[in-house]
């Protein structure tokens, strides 16, 4: 038997449409907030870095081995383990909104770590050279260190939106829906 | 311009630290180049690096333009190191930027006006030559072409010192002569003081006026170029400038020679290098001069020359030859087979 596109569309199609925007919904605002904590993170752990110009060790052992701890905990235990935390944050633990929560909390520290190797790339010779001009930190890091990580950053996101695409089809758990929830 | 003072600085590793600087105080004045030169692991990169505080040195005291900078907050010293330009051996340039942007970049960032930033670019990419490239990212440049950007990059913060960090060690014969060309130029156009270090004896001779010798941490030896060149007294300094004028010649034959006469260096500068003193020792006294062998070079203003010679003849006579060639400005210095063993004949 052949299942006609046109009928299963008319059956399904508005929900998948639904499903679509939804997913679109989570994994962009997600991924726009982890970016937003995820790259200062990465920053300041290579800022922190022993020998960098803001070495620090508690700050970064700290976020060093909070990061690690958070990395290794899988997706689908976290989602659950922090369902307090959702609820303090969100007001709800169930859908788009109760999952971007524990989306953010599982991607910012991968995009951190991401981050700390696309940076760390950066030769250190550059930055010295704009240390000797004068230039100030702030400028250092935004006009140099970021500027000239680019392509590993945004090779890094990459990779950090597919580990988040993967993570959102999970969000059905919490009733997050998304195209996971859909093809159930 | 440059004044540091009893500089000391320990690296602490795991392993127990290392001295880099013991006690260590130059002092370079202004409109001159002064040249530092070591091996590697001698102390001069750490010590180029004290002077813009890149490294903050344990001890000693820091004087740029006789403003104590380890005494400066984070905000002053950052005006500071404005007026202290800085090239390296490796360049240092943005890969994402061209190389306009790579010296405008810098510009802006110090607070100049758009006008000011494109004016300074082009005036001084066309005092490196570099003019036409304006585009180009530096993947796209040359070893040379690259530190010549460098250079304008260091240039267009209208410094008063320059410091130079082996900036001609990554490059060939030819490009290093074309930099050192530029460095010169830079000098004396501007009057820009510049400090540099290096580990090849040609950089010292072609541009520097002063320089002194590191090793181990510590200057071992400092004078004007010509000193150094004509009467180098420490063992490295004599092996520096060996690289330049190397005299190799068999212990055996040197051991026959010494038994019939005496084997010297002589040393001449520009002035003594006209006289046929060598022709009038042989007329005036019963020797038989017999040159070995023999360079002659250019030093920053004047033309240096080495002979290496033996004298046959009677102890007596010889002695007298050498002291009448000292007599018309030669700077002598005996070769004799013990010291020579297993080692190069200075």
């Amino acid at each position: 038997m052949k299942v006609r596109i046109d009928e299963f569309l008319d059956l399904w199609g508005s929900d998948l449409w639904e499903a679509t925007i939804q997913t679109f919904q989570m994994v962009g605002i997600s991924l726009a907030s982890s970016i937003v904590i995820g790259l200062p993170l990465g920053i300041l752990l290579v800022l922190t870095r022993p020998d960098k110009a803001l070495a620090n060790k508690y700050v970064y052992q700290v976020l060093d081995v909070v990061i690690n701890i958070i990395r290794s905990v899988p997706f689908i235990i976290l989602l659950f383990f922090i369902l307090p935390f959702t609820k303090m944050i969100v007001g709800t633990s169930i859908g788009v909104k109760g999952v971007i929560v524990p989306l953010v909390v599982y991607t910012a520290p991968y995009i951190a770590r991401l981050m700390e190797t696309a940076l760390l790339e950066v030769d250190r010779g550059v930055l010295e050279a704009y240390e000797a001009m004068g230039i100030k930190t702030r400028h250092i890091i935004w006009h140099v260190l970021v500027r000239e990580s680019r392509s590993s950053i945004i090779l890094g996101l990459t990779i950090a939106t597919i580990g988040l695409i993967g993570a959102s089809a999970m969000a059905g758990l919490v009733g997050g829906g998304g195209l996971w929830t859909s093809s159930l | 311009m440059i004044e540091l003072v009893g500089i000391s600085k320990t690296f602490t590793a795991k392993k127990g630290s290392i001295h880099a600087l013991k006690n260590v105080s130059i002092s370079v004045k202004k409109g001159e180049i002064y040249g530092v030169i070591g091996y590697s692991g001698a102390g001069k990169s750490t010590l180029i690096r004290c002077v813009n505080l890149l490294e903050k040195p344990n001890t000693g005291s820091v004087k740029v333009n006789n403003v104590d900078l380890t005494k400066l907050s984070t905000g002053k010293l950052r005006e500071s190191r404005g007026k202290i330009g800085m090239i390296f051996q490796g360049f240092n340039l943005l890969k994402t930027a061209t190389v306009f942007e790579n010296i405008a970049l810098p510009l802006k960032l110090t607070g100049l006006s758009q006008n000011e930033v494109e004016r300074r670019v082009t005036k001084y990419l066309s005092i490196v030559g570099r003019e036409e490239k304006h585009h180009a990212y530096p993947s796209e440049l040359s070893g040379g072409q690259k530190q010549r950007v460098a250079i304008a990059r260091a240039l267009a913060h209208e410094p008063e010192v320059l410091l130079s960090d082996e900036a001609t060690s990554a490059l060939d014969p030819d490009t290093t002569e074309a930099i050192l060309d530029l460095l010169l130029k830079i000098n004396k156009e501007f009057g820009i003081t510049i400090l540099l270090i290096t580990h090849e004896m040609n950089v010292i001779q072609r541009i520097c006026d002063r320089v002194a010798v590191m090793e181990n941490g510590e200057v071992i030896e400092d004078g004007t170029t010509r000193e150094i060149f004509t009467s180098p007294k420490h063992q490295t300094t004599k092996r520096f400038i060996n690289s330049l004028f190397s005299h190799q010649i068999p212990d055996k034959i040197l051991l026959n020679l010494n038994k019939t006469g005496q084997v010297a260096t002589l040393s001449f500068f520009g002035e003594s290098s006209g006289e046929p003193a060598l022709a009038l020792v042989s007329k005036k006294f019963d020797v038989y001069p017999n040159i070995l062998s023999g360079s002659i070079t250019r030093l920053k203003e004047e033309s240096f020359g080495q002979l290496l010679i033996h004298l046959k003849g009677d102890a007596n006579e010889i002695e007298k030859a050498l002291r009448f060639l000292e007599q018309q400005h030669v700077h002598v210095e005996g070769v004799r087979v013990s010291e020579s063993k297993n080692r190069r004949i200075s």
